[in-house]
């Protein structure tokens, strides 16, 4: 099954990286622009016919490897 | 002797020099590569700078499950010194044994250059030799080097002196509340002998490594 994991830096995490695009958005005549979160996304493929299952799994995957719960959250999709 | 284990991890890049800095300061350094799971004899380890794992997914997110570290809590757990140098403060900080994250510097610049930092806890295997409030003069190299802690359960015992990389309360250096283990982002190894600019690290090295002596019994 196909699986996406978002992961979003925790809002009260700085990010640079956000701010910085954000910067450059408006430098570009972009003036609407309030503000920029740079996230991650990681897809998967993963063995298995039970989404609930699969999805399960995943969620171990990012407390143990996939996110850092000290800056980070995540949201696991199953696509099927 | 005291002696200290170096745990290299494919993309660590600063082993060679820990060893040898170590040795000015008084201990009988080995490198231990990360895939060892014997720290038998070891009196320390000091976790050097580098990429390990290439710093892929977070620095210190693949290297928190090296083999290695199960007996690198566990010394640390017994209140052995415990050290990690810039790539190793975040590996400690992954593998939950100091508290807080890494993010990147403020100004997403890679900063390498010498910063001060100012002394301000004594009470840590690094910072015990030192005299509280001496302003030490020490290399920084570092991208993902800004130290965050929502829980505030850091205990900050070396701060900069003029917030290079927006680290929260201008921690440059991190010890767990019993003091025993310590992360630190600029390189001591790196100012530890006249020739290289600074000698100012050799006060912290010299006083892990007297740490590292005393535990032996």
């Amino acid at each position: 099954m196909k699986v996406t994991v978002n992961i979003v830096r925790r809002p009260d995490i700085a990010d640079p990286q956000g701010a910085t695009v954000a910067r450059a958005l408006r430098d570009l005549g972009h003036g609407a622009v309030r503000s920029v979160r740079v996230d991650r996304s990681i897809h998967l493929e993963v063995d298995g016919d039970d989404p609930d299952q699969v999805r399960a799994e995943v969620v171990r995957m990012c407390e143990e490897l996939l996110a850092n719960p000290v800056l980070e959250d995540f949201d696991v999709v199953v696509e099927g | 002797m005291t002696r200290i284990g170096v745990i290299t991890f494919p993309g660590s890049n600063c082993e060679h020099d820990t060893v040898h800095a170590l040795g000015l300061a008084g201990a009988d350094a080995e490198l231990v590569w990360h895939r060892d799971t014997d720290l038998a004899g070891l009196d320390g380890v000091v976790l050097p700078g580098g990429f390990a794992h290439g710093d892929y997914l977070r620095p210190g997110a693949i290297a928190r499950f090296s083999p290695v570290m199960g007996e690198v809590a566990r010394l640390a757990d017994e209140g052995r010194p415990v050290l990690g140098v810039c790539n190793g403060f975040q590996i400690l900080c992954e593998a939950g044994l100091l508290p807080g994250a890494h993010i990147a510097n403020r100004d997403l610049a890679f900063i390498c250059r010498p910063v001060e930092v100012e002394v301000v806890d004594t009470g840590s295997v690094l910072t015990r030799a030192a005299e509280p409030g001496r302003r030490l003069r020490i290399p920084l190299n570092s991208y993902e080097g800004a130290w965050v802690d929502p829980t505030g359960e850091g205990r900050v015992v070396l701060r900069y002196t003029d917030d290079p990389n927006g680290s929260q309360d201008q921690a440059a250096a991190v010890a767990n509340q019993e003091g025993n283990v310590v992360g630190v982002m600029p390189h001591p190894e790196r100012a530890s002998e006249p020739i290289l600019g600074s000698d100012d690290g050799l006060v912290l090295l010299s006083g892990f490594v007297e740490a590292c002596r005393e535990v032996k019994v």
